[in-house]
C-alpha cells in the first residue's frame, strides 16, 4: 500500500489547531505585516487617484485607440478574472474529487478568488467609459422603450456571468467561514470582538442537525461553482472568439483560456502561500511542502496545456489556408513589432514552469516563488499578445498601427495590485486563513495511529 | 413553527468518539429529540442519532428551473416581444445565443435558494443563542437532551453519561 503523506504536521491536537488558526487574529499585527499593508495601502491611494484621472477626464488618458480598442484595461481584466479560477477549482473541484489536501489551502485560495474578482469586475466597468452609465448593462424596465440590452452579446454574457461568479465565491466563501466565525466568538475575550463575529457566525452552534444541513449546502455549492467557473472563463473568451478577427475567431478559446486561468491562478496561489507561510510561521504545519508540490505539479501540467494550445493555433491557422489567419499567426505574431511579448509569454509559460520535472525543484521555496511570478508576467502577456497583436494589424493595411501605451495604462496595472493586496492583508487578519471546522477532520489522514483515514 | 427554548441535559466529552457512543445509546433509550454539539462534522454522527438526508437539494432543483425558466423568459421576451430589434439578421428567438445567459441565471437562483433553505432549515441568523460551552466550537463535543423527549429521566441520563466517560453533566435551563 502506498503510504499516505501527513496533511497535517507537528503534534496537534484539536485545540492546538484552533489555537494556531485564531492566532493571527487574534493578535497584534507584527512589523512585517504593518510594513506589507502600508506599502499595499499607499498603492491603493495611489490606484484611486489614477482611477480618479481616468473617470474625470476620460478613457483618452489610456492608449487605447483606433485600430488598437482594448487595451490594458481588458487585459488585466482577463488576467484578474483568470487568477480567481485557482480558488474555486480548489474551494469546489478539488472538494468534488475528495483531494483532501485542500482543506487547508481552500480558504485563502477562496479569499484570492473574491478579492481578484473584485479588482477585475471595476475594469470593465471603467472601460465603458462612462462607469456612471454602468447600470445600462442590467437589464431593467426603463422610460426609453424600454429600451433592453443585447442578449445577443458575448459582453452581455459576460456581464451575467461574472456578477453570478462573483455572488456564488462570495456566498460559498462565506458559509465555509460561518463555523469558524463561531469559534472566534466563543473564544472572544472582549465584547465588540464577540458582537461581530457573533454577528458573523449568524449564530451557529454546531448541532448535528445542523451540520447535516451545512454538509449538503457545501456540497450543492461545491457542484454549482464548478460548472459556473468553466463557464465563466469560457464565455470571457467568447468575448473573443464570437468576433471575426483572425487571431481571436477561434474555436479553442474556451478550454484553452480556461486552462490558462487555472495556471495562473495556481502560480497566484503559490506566491500567496510562500508569503503567508513567512508571515505567519505556525501554518506551516497546515500548509506543508506537500501541498505546495502538489500545486506546483498543476502549474506545470496547466502551462503545458497552454503551450499545446499556443501551437494548436499555429497549427490551424496554417492548416486552413486562410493568408489572414497565417499571417496573424506566422508573420504578426512571433515576427512582426509585438514578437518580444510573445516571446516573453512563451519564456514565462512555457519553458519556465519545466524545472518542475525536478523534484528538487517543486519543493523549494524560492525557486517556486520565482516561478510563479514569471508565470503570473507570462500570463499577463498571454492575454496582451491575444489583445493587442490581433487588432493592430488587421485586414486593411492603411489602418494599421500600434498601441500608443501611456503612463496611464501602467499606473492602472500596477494600482490595481494595491486592491488586491490590500484587500488580501486585511482578510489575514480579521478572518481565519485556514477553515478550522475543515482541518480538524483530516487530522488523522497519514497518521498510525489505527484511524487514519477513510 | 416557533419554538419556546426548552431546557435539558448537557453532556461534554472530550473525544470524537465518545460522542458517538453516547449518541447512539440515547436513541437505543428511545429519545428521539437529542442533538449533539460537535465543533466539526462527526463522521457517522447522522446514522448514531438517525438525521434523515437533507432537503436542500429538492429546493436547489426547483431553484434551478425557475432560474433556468426566468433566464429563457427575460431574453425571449425582451428581444422578441417587448421591442424587437433585427441585430444582424438573427432570428428574433435565438436561442443558442440565449443559452449563456439562462445558464448563469440557473446557477445562481440555485445557490441562492439553497442558501435560504439552508438558512430557514436551520434557523438561522439566531440572536445571540445560548451556548452550553464555549469549547464546543473548538475540541469538546457535547450531547444535549431536551427535557421534553420522550422517556427524558435527567438521574438516569447523567449516570448514562458518566459511564460513557462525560467530562462533565450539566443541567441547562434552556437551551
Amino acid at each position: 500500500m502506498i503510504k499516505r503523506n501527513k496533511l497535517i504536521l507537528g503534534h496537534k491536537d484539536l485545540k492546538s489547531i484552533t489555537d494556531d488558526i485564531c492566532q493571527p487574529v487574534e493578535t497584534p499585527p507584527g512589523k512585517g505585516w504593518l510594513t506589507l499593508f502600508l506599502g499595499a495601502k499607499t498603492l491603493l491611494i495611489f490606484y484611486i487617484i489614477i482611477l480618479g484621472c481616468v473617470i474625470a477626464k476620460g478613457m483618452g488618458l489610456l492608449g487605447v485607440n483606433h485600430p488598437v480598442a482594448w487595451g490594458t484595461m481588458i487585459i488585466t481584466f482577463v488576467f484578474w478574472i483568470g487568477i480567481g479560477h485557482a480558488g474555486t477549482l480548489i474551494s469546489a473541484i478539488l472538494f468534488l474529487f475528495r483531494q483532501k489536501w485542500r482543506t487547508s489551502v481552500a480558504r485563502t485560495a477562496e479569499a484570492m478568488t473574491v478579492f481578484a474578482v473584485m479588482t477585475a469586475g471595476l475594469f470593465p466597468l471603467l472601460h465603458t467609459g462612462r462607469p456612471w452609465l454602468d447600470f445600462w448593462l442590467f437589464p431593467y424596465p426603463n422610460q426609453r422603450g424600454p429600451l433592453w440590452v443585447n442578449f445577443r452579446s458575448p459582453l452581455l454574457w459576460d456581464v451575467f456571468a461574472v456578477s453570478t461568479y462573483a455572488t456564488v465565491s462570495i456566498v460559498f466563501w462565506y458559509i465555509g467561514m460561518v463555523p469558524d466565525f463561531a469559534t472566534l466568538k466563543d473564544r472572544a475575550k472582549n465584547q465588540i470582538r464577540r458582537k461581530i463575529y457573533g454577528a458573523l457566525s449568524l449564530g451557529w452552534r454546531g448541532s448535528a442537525r445542523n451540520w447535516s444541513h451545512y454538509e449538503m449546502l457545501y456540497l450543492l455549492l461545491a457542484g454549482l461553482s464548478t460548472p459556473l467557473v468553466l463557464s465563466v472563463h469560457t464565455i470571457v473568451s467568447f468575448d473573443f472568439a464570437v468576433a471575426q478577427l483572425p487571431g481571436w475567431h477561434t474555436t479553442i478559446f474556451p478550454p484553452y483560456f480556461v486552462a490558462g486561468a487555472i495556471f495562473s491562478g495556481f502560480a497566484m496561489v503559490v506566491t500567496l502561500m510562500t508569503l503567508v507561510r513567512i508571515g505567519f510561521p505556525q501554518f506551516k504545519d497546515y500548509i506543508t511542502i506537500d501541498h505546495m508540490e502538489v500545486m506546483n505539479k498543476i502549474i506545470m501540467t496547466t502551462g503545458m496545456m497552454v503551450g499545446y494550445a499556443y501551437a494548436s493555433e499555429f497549427f490551424v491557422a496554417w492548416y486552413s489556408g486562410n493568408i489572414y489567419e497565417r499571417y496573424v499567426f506566422f508573420v504578426s505574431r512571433a515576427f512582426g513589432p509585438y514578437a518580444w511579448s510573445y516571446w516573453i509569454m512563451i519564456c514565462c509559460n512555457v519553458l519556465i514552469p519545466q524545472v518542475f520535472w525536478f523534484k528538487k525543484m517543486r519543493r523549494s521555496i524560492p525557486v517556486m516563488f520565482v516561478v510563479s511570478i514569471f508565470v503570473n508576467i507570462g500570463m499577463w502577456f498571454e492575454r496582451y499578445v491575444i489583445t493587442v497583436t490581433s487588432l493592430h494589424r488587421d485586414f486593411l493595411p492603411s489602418s494599421w498601427g500600434n498601441y500608443a501605451w501611456s503612463f496611464f495604462d501602467g499606473a492602472v496595472l500596477f494600482g490595481s495590485f494595491g486592491l488586491f493586496l490590500t484587500l488580501f492583508l486585511l482578510y489575514l487578519r480579521v478572518m481565519p486563513a485556514v477553515s478550522i471546522a475543515e482541518v480538524k477532520p483530516v487530522l488523522p489522514v497519514g497518521r498510525d495511529d489505527g484511524h487514519g483515514g477513510h | 413553527m416557533a419554538k419556546k427554548a426548552t431546557g435539558g441535559l448537557a453532556a461534554i466529552f472530550h473525544d470524537e468518539k465518545q460522542i458517538l457512543q453516547a449518541a447512539t445509546r440515547c436513541r437505543e433509550m428511545g429519545l428521539s429529540k437529542f442533538d449533539a454539539v460537535t465543533p466539526y462534522p462527526v463522521h457517522g454522527m447522522e446514522e448514531a442519532i438517525g438525521i434523515k438526508r437533507s432537503a436542500i437539494p429538492y429546493v436547489t432543483f426547483v431553484g434551478a428551473l425557475i432560474g433556468c425558466s426566468v433566464g429563457l423568459f427575460i431574453t425571449v421576451w425582451c428581444s422578441a416581444v417587448s421591442w424587437p430589434i433585427n441585430i444582424g439578421g438573427k432570428p428574433m428567438i435565438s436561442l443558442p445565443a440565449f443559452i449563456p445567459i439562462m445558464f448563469e441565471l440557473t446557477i445562481l437562483f440555485a445557490a441562492l435558494s439553497s442558501v435560504a433553505a439552508f438558512a430557514w432549515l436551520c434557523r438561522l441568523p439566531k440572536m445571540d443563542p445560548v451556548v452550553i460551552d464555549p469549547d464546543l466550537t473548538s475540541h469538546k463535543f457535547a450531547i444535549f437532551v431536551p427535557e421534553h423527549d420522550t422517556g427524558y429521566d435527567s438521574g438516569k441520563l447523567e449516570q448514562v453519561f458518566k459511564d460513557l466517560g462525560a467530562a462533565e453533566v450539566k443541567r441547562m435551563a434552556e437551551y
